[in-house]
C-alpha cells in the first residue's frame, strides 16, 4: 500500500491536522512502509470471526440519572482556558 | 545516597510504623537523591518539594496519632499522564504543557486518601506513545544503567526514578507494555493489571480499551501493597469492573509446586537477542527447579499478527481521543490563525510530536471510508482470535511466560528515525493488552550489564498468581538487588 502525497494531504484534512510539506513527504514514506507491513493481516481467515472492541464482558453500564454534588466551579473549569471572556470559553467564529 | 531512599516500600512502611524515622526524613532524603542524579537521568517532569514536605508532615501527624497506612508517608513519583489535582500534568506534550487539572485521578484520590507523599511526576512518551521515552516534547530520560541507552518507554521516566531511589514507587500506564517494558528495561518490578481492574478516570486517554494504571516498584511485595491501594471498581470509569479486589499480599506465597507454567513459542521471535533467550530460559529453568511443571510447547500462532492488530486498533482509539485537543477548553492553543480551521489545524501541527502525529494520520486512515473494514474492522477480528488462544492456553497452564522485549535497551536515537522497528520492541508486551490479561515483568538477570525482564502472564482477573510466582523467583534469586551504578 503506496500512500500518494495527496492521500496524506487527505488524512490530515480528516484529521485537521496541520502538516508541512516536508512532514508530508516523510509520512508518505513511513506510513506506507508501515500499512505495507500490515497487509499480512489479510492472510488471516476471519471469516467467521466477530470484532472485539473490548476485553471484558461488561455491557450497557448503567447508572440512574440523578445530580451529583461534584460539579466543578466555573472558575475552575476555566483556569486552563487559552482565551476566555466574561466567563466564557472565546473561540474563533464559527460562521463567517 | 542516603539509605533511606534506598528503602524498599515494605520496610519504609515498617521503619515510619515503629516511628523509627519520619515521612519528612524521607521525603527530604528522596528529594536530595532526585537532586542528585536528575542532572544525569532526567526521569522528571516536575518535582514539587514544597508540597512534599507539606505533605509528609500531614503524614507524620496521621502517624503520631496512631493511623497508619501501608503507604501512609511514602514518597511517590505519578507517571504524567495521570490527573494531579493542581499539579501540573503534561503528557510530556507541549500540548498539555501548562496543564492544571481540577480534578484527581481516582487512583490518586485512593492514594492521597491513605495520605501518601506526592513528589512529582516523572517523563513518558508523548501521550505514551513510543518505547523510548525518546518521543516527550522536553526532554529524553537516560537508563541508569547505561546513560547512552534509552530506559524503554512509555513509562520510562517512572522505571528509572524506581531503579535509582528517585521514589519508593511510582505509578505508570500500559498500552501496549508501556510498565513492563520499561521496567524490564530498569531491572525492577512492573504489574499491567487486567483490563478494568484499575479505575482509567483521570487517566489521560490514548486508546481507551488498551489503557491500564498499575505499579513499577523496586521489589513484587510492593507491587502487592500498591495493587492494594489502587485496585477496585469505579463508577465514574464503565470499564471498570464490579468484582471485589482482593488482598494481593495474601499471593505473596513463595510456592510453584503444582503450578502449571506454559512456554509460547511464538515469543521466542525471530530477532531476538540470542543473551536475551538464554537468561530468560535459565530463569524459566529456575521456576522448573521451584517445583513448577513447565509446559516448553505451548503455541499462540495468532502472537505474529498481534503487533499489526495493535498498531492499528490503539491509534485508531488515539485518533478519536486526541480530537479533543482543539486549543480551546484547556491545552496549547494557536493564537494566529485567521479562522476556525486554521486554528484548529495549527493548534495540532504545533502542539504534537511526530510519533503523536504519525498515529493520528494511521488511526484517521484505518477508520476512514473504504479502508474500515481491510484495517480497523479487520483488527478487531484478529483481536477475537489472540483472545481466543490465549483463553485455550489458560485452560491448561495456570500462567505463560516469555521475555519481556526481544532486546536489551538499546541505545539513544538508535530507533527514532525508523517507527516500525520502534514498534517491535513492543512485539513481546502489546498480544496481552489486546486480549486484556493481567502481566508482571520481574528482574531476571543481565547481558553486558544490561537488565532483562522476565514477563508472566494470566488469565483476567488473576493477578494472584502473577505475584505468586514473581514472589517465588524473587526469593529465590537476587536480581532485583542489584542496583545501576549511579
Amino acid at each position: 500500500m503506496k500512500l500518494s502525497r495527496e492521500e496524506v494531504k487527505h488524512i490530515a484534512f480528516l484529521a485537521r491536522l496541520g502538516l508541512t510539506e516536508a512532514e508530508v513527504g516523510k509520512f508518505r514514506l513511513q506510513l506506507s512502509n508501515i500499512l505495507e507491513n500490515f497487509e499480512m493481516l489479510q492472510q488471516v481467515d476471519t471469516s467467521d470471526v466477530l470484532p472485539t472492541a473490548q476485553s471484558i464482558a461488561l455491557q450497557n453500564v448503567l447508572r440512574e440519572d440523578e445530580i451529583t454534588a461534584e460539579s466543578l466551579p466555573q472558575g475552575e473549569i476555566l483556569a486552563n482556558a487559552p482565551q476566555q471572556d466574561d466567563n466564557y470559553f472565546k473561540v474563533k467564529a464559527v460562521l463567517e | 545516597m542516603n539509605e533511606l531512599c534506598q528503602l524498599s516500600l515494605k520496610r519504609a512502611h515498617q521503619l515510619l510504623k515503629q516511628r523509627k524515622i519520619s515521612s519528612v526524613e524521607l521525603t527530604k532524603a528522596i528529594l536530595m537523591r532526585i537532586a542528585e542524579v536528575e542532572p544525569e537521568l532526567q526521569a522528571c517532569v516536575t518535582v514539587d518539594e514544597d508540597m512534599a514536605l507539606k505533605q509528609a508532615e500531614v503524614a507524620d501527624k496521621h502517624i503520631s496519632a496512631g493511623k497508619i497506612q501501608p503507604l501512609t508517608g511514602i514518597p511517590t513519583l505519578i507517571k504524567d499522564v495521570i490527573c494531579t489535582k493542581g499539579m501540573r500534568t503534561t503528557c510530556s506534550s507541549k500540548m498539555l504543557e501548562n496543564f492544571i487539572p481540577p480534578y484527581d485521578a481516582t487512583v490518586m484520590k485512593k492514594l492521597k486518601a491513605q495520605s501518601v507523599v506526592i513528589v512529582g511526576k516523572t517523563n513518558m512518551d508523548e501521550f505514551a506513545m513510543g518505547s523510548s521515552t525518546e518521543n516527550s516534547a522536553f526532554f529524553p530520560t537516560h537508563n541508569p544503567w547505561d546513560l547512552n541507552r534509552v530506559p524503554g518507554g512509555s513509562s520510562g521516566g517512572s522505571a528509572v526514578a524506581v531503579a535509582s531511589n528517585e521514589t519508593i514507587f511510582a505509578l505508570g500506564s500500559d498500552t501496549g507494555g508501556s510498565i513492563r517494558q520499561p521496567a524490564g528495561f530498569c531491572n525492577v518490578v512492573g504489574l499491567k493489571p487486567t483490563y478494568g481492574r484499575v479505575s482509567r478516570f483521570g487517566l489521560v486517554a490514548f486508546a481507551s480499551s488498551l489503557d491500564q494504571i498499575g505499579p513499577i516498584t523496586k521489589e513484587v511485595t510492593d507491587c502487592a501493597l500498591v495493587m492494594n491501594a489502587i485496585a477496585g471498581h469505579d463508577p465514574k470509569d464503565s470499564t471498570s469492573v464490579p468484582y471485589h479486589a482482593p488482598d494481593y499480599t495474601q499471593s505473596l506465597v513463595p510456592e510453584v509446586k503444582n503450578l502449571r507454567i506454559g512456554i509460547p513459542q511464538e515469543y521466542f521471535v525471530e530477532g531476538m537477542q540470542s543473551e536475551v533467550r538464554t537468561i530468560v530460559e535459565v530463569a524459566i529453568k529456575k521456576l522448573e527447579e521451584l517445583g513448577a511443571t513447565i509446559d516448553w510447547k505451548v503455541s499462540l500462532p495468532h502472537t505474529k499478527y498481534a503487533l499489526a492488530s495493535y498498531y492499528l486498533i490503539a491509534p485508531s482509539e488515539a485518533s478519536a481521543n486526541l480530537a479533543r485537543y482543539d486549543g480551546v477548553k484547556y491545552g496549547f492553543s494557536y493564537a494566529d490563525a485567521d479562522n476556525m480551521w486554521e486554528a484548529l489545524e495549527k493548534t495540532k501541527q504545533f502542539g504534537f510530536g511526530d510519533e503523536v502525529k504519525r498515529r493520528i494520520m494511521l488511526g484517521t486512515y484505518a477508520l476512514s471510508a473504504g479502508y474500515y473494514d481491510a484495517y480497523y474492522l479487520k483488527a478487531q477480528k484478529v483481536r477475537t482470535l489472540i483472545r481466543r488462544e490465549f483463553d485455550q492456553a489458560f485452560e491448561k497452564c495456570d500462567a505463560l511466560v516469555s521475555p519481556t522485549s526481544p532486546t536489551v535497551p538499546f541505545r539513544l536515537g538508535e530507533k527514532l528515525e525508523d517507527p516500525l522497528q520502534m514498534y517491535l520492541s513492543d512485539v513481546c508486551t502489546l498480544p496481552i493488552n489486546i486480549a486484556g490479561i493481567p502481566a508482571v515483568s520481574i528482574p531476571a538477570g543481565f547481558s553486558n550489564g544490561l537488565p532483562v525482564g522476565m514477563q508472566i502472564m494470566a488469565k483476567p482477573f488473576n493477578e494472584e498468581i502473577l505475584l505468586q510466582i514473581a514472589f517465588a523467583y524473587e526469593q529465590a534469586t537476587d536480581w532485583h538487588e542489584r542496583k545501576p551504578p549511579i
